[in-house]
This record gives C-alpha cells, sequence and structure tokens, in this order.
C-alpha cells in the first residue's frame, strides 16, 4: 500500500497501472525525478522540453492541500516563462509591491519594490502553492500532447534506492504492490523531510529555530490594501511576538502569529483559539472563514554536498530555510533552473559528467547565500537573548524618526536570483559594465519595443552582440549557440544601455542556458568566445 | 578587488585622547541615564551605540572598537 500523508487539492494524475510493473526486467529512464510538488515538476518540464527523456514519481495523485509556499519571486516567474507557463501564474497572482513594519501601533518602515516598468515579471506574486504546481502540470500536459518525453506516475512510492555506481536500482510501491526500476540519473526533489535522503543515510545539518508560528489563511472580502503588512509586537490581543497580513487569490488572506516556543500545539490549532486570535486582528465585525490553518516551526540547514554520484538533489531535500524571505519554493526553483540544462548536455554526450559538479557547487553557494540571509532574519524576528531583542527594539524604536535604522529592520530579506561570484563556470569578466549584470549574474530583462529580452534568449547558449556584429564563424558545432545582436539606438535603447553597457559603447556577453552569464566583453573574437563556452560547459 | 593578504590593517580607530573635555563628556553621558531604571538604562546605551555607529559609518573603525570594548590587544 501507498501511505496517504496528505489531502489534495487537485486530482491531477490519478493511478493508473503500467506495463512496467509486470515486466520480468526492470526499466531503464535517463532520469527518474523523485517528487511532483513544484520543484520536481519544474525539473521535468524543463528536461522534457530539452528532448531528455524523464519519469516523475510522486506518491499521492495531486498537489496538496493548504496554501504553503505563497510568494514568488520575479525570477521564479522568469524562469516559469521560459517554461511556458509564466502567464498562467501571472494572471492568477496577486501582484504586490509595498511592505509596511509595524512596532506596536506605529509604522516604522516601508518599502516598495517599486515595479520597473521595462521588466516583463513583477518583483513578487503571490499564489497558492497547489495553483503554483497545477499550473506546471497543466503545462506538462500541453508538452505530452505534443510528444514531449514527459511521464507522471502518481501514487507511485519510492521505497528503496540503491546506488550501483552509474546507475541506481529503486523499489516502488504501488496499489497493485511493489515494482523495480532503475534510473542512469536519479533527482531526489521530495522535499525537507526528503525519503530519499533517509534512504540513502545522508545528513542534513544546521540550526533548528524555536520558535511556533501559526498560519490562520482566512477568506474574506475586506478593502485591506495589497501590501505586506507585518508587526513588530502587534497591538492586538494574543498575537504574539509578530505578526503578517499579506493576501492571496480568492479572497484569500495570509495571517502568520508568532507564538513561541513553549506551545501545547494542539490547544494552539483549536478553531475557537485562532479565530479569536483573528477576531482581535481583524475586528469583532469582520465576516471570514478559515481557509488553512497550520503550525509550523523551522530550520535553516542543507546537505553538505547536493550531488551524490549519479543522486543529485534538488529544493528543500537539500536546503531548508525559514519562510521570512520567500526563499524556499524560489530557490528550489532556481535549482531546476541549474540543473536541467547541464544534466540534458551531459546526457547527450554534450558536456563531461564533472559539469554536474558545478550544480553542486552553485547551488551550494545559493544555499548558503538563502541560509545567511534567512538565519539573520530569523535572529532578527526571534531574538536569542535578552541583549539580541535589546538591539532589535532599540532599532524599532529608532526606525520611525531616524532613516538609518531603517535598512537595519529586518522582517525578511526577499528572495532575489544567486550570482555565481568567482565559481568555476565563470568564464571572464573584460567589460567595465554595470555590476548587476557580471559574470555569475542572471541577466536583468528588458523592454526592447518588440518583446522582452529574456524572451529572445535561447534555450541554449546566446551570444548577445550590443552595438556590435556577432561573429559568422561557427562556435562550436554540437553546443547551440543563438546569436542576438541588439542596438542601443533608439527609445527602447536606453535600459538596455543602462543594464548591459554602463559608460562602454558596445558589449558581447555569453549567455548559459540558464539565462547566467558565462563571460563578457567589451569586443570579443570567436576564439575566445569558444574558450569561454569551453569553461561554461565544464571542459576547461 | 583590492587584494589585502599581504597588507597590515591599519589602525582607524581612534584610541589617544579625543574628548575635549573630558570631564564634561563623561558628566553629560552619565546625567543621560539619570531617572532611567537599568533596564532603560541598558536600552539607551542600545540605541545610543546604533546611532554612533551609524555616525562612525567606516566598518573597520567599528570592527576595532568591538575588538577593543572586549579587551583584545592588537
Amino acid at each position: 500500500m501507498v501511505d496517504v500523508r496528505y489531502d489534495v487539492a487537485f486530482k491531477l494524475y490519478p493511478y493508473q497501472q503500467v506495463d512496467a510493473q509486470k515486466s520480468e526486467q526492470p526499466e531503464r529512464h535517463p532520469v527518474v525525478v523523485v517528487g511532483g510538488g513544484p520543484v520536481g515538476m519544474a525539473m521535468a518540464l524543463d528536461l522534457g522540453r530539452r528532448g531528455t527523456p524523464v519519469l516523475v514519481l510522486d506518491d499521492h495523485d495531486g498537489v496538496g492541500q493548504g496554501s504553503r509556499a505563497i510568494c514568488f519571486a520575479r525570477r521564479t516567474l522568469e524562469i516559469a516563462d521560459r517554461l511556458g507557463c509564466g502567464s498562467a501564474m501571472l494572471d492568477k497572482g496577486v501582484v504586490w509591491n509595498v511592505g509596511k513594519v509595524f512596532y506596536g501601533e506605529e509604522q516604522v518602515y516601508e518599502f516598495n519594490l517599486s515595479p520597473e516598468a521595462d521588466l516583463k515579471n513583477p518583483a513578487f506574486i503571490n499564489l497558492q502553492q497547489p495553483y503554483f504546481e497545477r499550473y506546471l502540470v497543466d503545462q506538462i500536459r500541453v508538452e505530452q500532447a505534443k510528444g514531449t518525453p514527459i511521464e507522471i506516475r502518481g501514487c507511485n512510492q519510492v521505497t528503496g534506492i540503491d546506488d550501483r555506481g552509474d546507475y541506481v536500482a529503486l523499489d516502488i510501491e504501488t496499489p497493485d504492490g511493489p515494482y523495480s526500476l532503475e534510473a542512469d540519473w536519479l533527482i531526489a526533489c521530495d522535499g525537507a523531510r526528503s525519503p530519499s535522503r533517509s534512504m540513502l543515510d545522508l545528513s542534513f545539518d544546521g540550526r533548528v529555530f524555536e520558535d511556533n508560528f501559526l498560519i490562520a489563511d482566512v477568506k474574506m472580502t475586506a478593502d485591506f490594501p495589497t501590501e505586506r503588512w507585518f508587526w513588530f509586537e502587534p497591538p492586538f490581543k494574543h498575537a504574539g511576538q509578530s505578526a503578517l497580513l499579506h493576501k492571496q487569490p480568492d479572497d484569500i488572506w495570509r495571517i502568520d502569529f508568532q507564538l513561541g516556543w513553549d506551545i501545547d500545539r494542539e490547544l494552539e490549532m483549536d478553531t475557537a483559539r485562532i479565530r479569536a486570535r483573528v477576531d482581535a486582528m481583524l475586528g469583532d465585525d469582520v465576516d471570514y472563514e478559515l481557509e488553512w490553518t497550520s503550525i509550523y516551526t523551522f530550520q535553516c540547514r542543507r546537505m553538505e554536498k547536493f550531488r551524490h554520484g549519479s543522486i543529485l538533489f534538488a529544493g528543500d531535500s537539500a536546503h531548508q530555510v525559514s519562510p521570512f524571505g520567500a526563499r524556499g519554493a524560489n530557490s528550489g526553483i532556481q535549482d531546476t533552473d541549474n540543473l536541467a540544462w547541464k544534466l540534458d548536455l551531459v546526457i547527450k554526450g554534450l558536456a563531461p559528467e564533472t559539469l554536474l559538479d558545478s550544480y553542486a557547487s552553485e547551488r551550494e553557494f545559493a544555499a548558503d547565500e538563502n541560509i545567511l540571509n534567512s538565519t539573520r532574519a530569523t535572529d532578527f524576528l526571534t531574538p536569542k537573548s535578552a541583549m539580541s531583542k535589546c538591539f532589535r527594539n532599540a532599532v524599532l524604536h529608532l526606525a520611525a524618526d531616524n532613516a538609518f535604522a531603517r535598512p537595519l529592520v529586518n522582517s525578511g530579506r526577499l528572495s532575489v536570483p544567486c550570482t555565481y561570484d568567482s565559481l568555476p563556470l565563470n568564464g571572464p569578466d573584460e567589460l567595465d559594465g554595470p555590476t548587476a549584470t557580471r559574470v555569475g549574474a542572471s541577466c536583468i530583462d528588458v523592454d526592447l519595443g518588440n518583446g522582452y529580452l529574456l524572451n529572445k534568449l535561447g534555450a541554449q547558449f546566446t551570444l548577445l552582440c550590443i552595438n556590435c556584429n556577432a561573429p559568422d564563424a561557427v562556435i562550436d558545432d554540437n553546443i547551440d549557440v543563438l546569436a542576438l545582436e541588439l542596438s542601443t539606438k533608439g527609445c527602447a535603447g536606453s535600459s538596455l544601455a543602462k543594464r548591459y553597457l554602463g559608460d562602454e559603447p558596445t558589449a558581447v556577453y555569453l549567455v548559459r542556458p540558464d539565462q547566467h552569464v558565462a563571460g563578457r566583453w567589451k569586443h570579443a573574437d570567436v576564439g575566445t568566445i569558444k574558450d569561454t563556452l569551453q569553461i561554461a560547459i565544464g571542459k576547461a | 578587488m583590492k587584494n589585502d593578504t599581504n597588507t597590515e590593517p591599519s589602525a582607524k580607530l581612534i584610541t589617544a585622547p579625543n574628548l575635549r573635555d573630558p570631564d564634561d563628556f563623561y558628566d553629560e553621558l552619565l546625567h543621560a541615564h539619570i531617572d532611567l531604571s537599568d533596564e532603560q538604562s541598558v536600552d539607551f546605551n542600545a540605541r545610543l551605540i546604533l546611532i554612533l555607529c551609524n555616525h562612525i559609518g567606516d566598518r573597520a573603525v567599528i570592527t576595532e572598537a568591538l575588538a577593543a570594548a572586549k579587551g583584545i590587544k592588537k
């Protein structure tokens, strides 16, 4: 039997028996993804669209209930857009830019993620995780209809993983009993409690934070603005040490209360008790329904290595952060963005297997950055000592009247894409250009008047030539390098110049398939570009 | 990027007497705490530290000041 751990919000991949369950010889797959959450599905979609066959095994038959992750960052939307489902998310999601921080009754800080008009995607949308997952699966169905080699098997629970060196043997439980499979590559996207990680007896070290947060997602028609409101020491009764109010689609509002460490979980989950808290916050006259409630604690930790031979870990299975800063699901999607093209090139024999070590080094670096940011936010939210709390409150006291203290207020540093500074795949940075688009950074979008820059980048590598011509010669016979020539003349050119030229008259950028900059120059000859491409695919 | 590996970090923190009227300064500092409870004084000091650190701005000076306060000798 397959354990049912949660109820599903959308039943998207009901169990169906397949021939492999009856075959004597275990079927061999190039790639098996364990876990059909946001990370697993994005992984499958990306690989499949590149033409690499992928099988997703999920132990349920759809996406789980509960809003869970609700904040999706621009980089995630850009990746989803590349995968074909960005607009579905954007259409459904609630766009927000303003965040307000209160200390008791008083507003002490406000930020505006100021929408830059010439970016296709906003800094953030709020969208319940089940929708996010459903749009990925919807896109997989669209791709499957076109013949894209992605298969999803619901109610297929992996119960055994045996690393045989150059392949992995899997034991799988189904409603019809067990069967076996083999995979050349296994990607474990099975979440923070990753059964794969446990089966392989791999450790997951870090810090546990001693605090409990109560989520009460409520459905109501209220005219609160679409802003992120965060209270330190909220003025309303029983709200705990901090509280959050944030809008989601379908008239759902996320409310978070920080309850502290020594609580009776069962008591705090009592509906009447939760309603009393919410009433105190919203006022007695507000009508609402409790949509979803949950109590969570959190950890900041990661696996020491994200690659173990033929087995790769992505998303929460590899790293876990506190929710402040929306760095969980967003960083997991960036993992898939980083891994898909590399694994695809390795499987096609176009890049050495060692390219996958760069997945580990780049995303471990990113995980450390996320953990650092998340840990610092958590230290501010839940001070660990009397003096830590004293400084925290001093910052909050000063922030209202002293501009200098406002940047010290930390209710979560919001997710931005990681820049892979000084890592092995980086080529030369020989342009005196803007820091934001340096080698290792992910490209910033630009409205070019006739479309957006990121939409014009190739599925493989792109040679972006600004105010100059791309070389005629072929850069590599096997690796697809799209030449994209752009000019900064005309009204759409100023943002392009600002983001990619700085004070330079011309620029050449070699852009990786995940839209990160591999190398940049004022001018570049074919030899230089070829050398950089070799570095970027792990051959040099 | 500057390469600092072979250069000794220069001392930036002023440790020589730098207050023009030390007794008057000290008196003003103590006066600020009159009428404050111990707890209020602790909070006051925290605010004062943050205000002064921002005024200094130079992180290297602050790092040296933190070390000096801990009694770490250079």
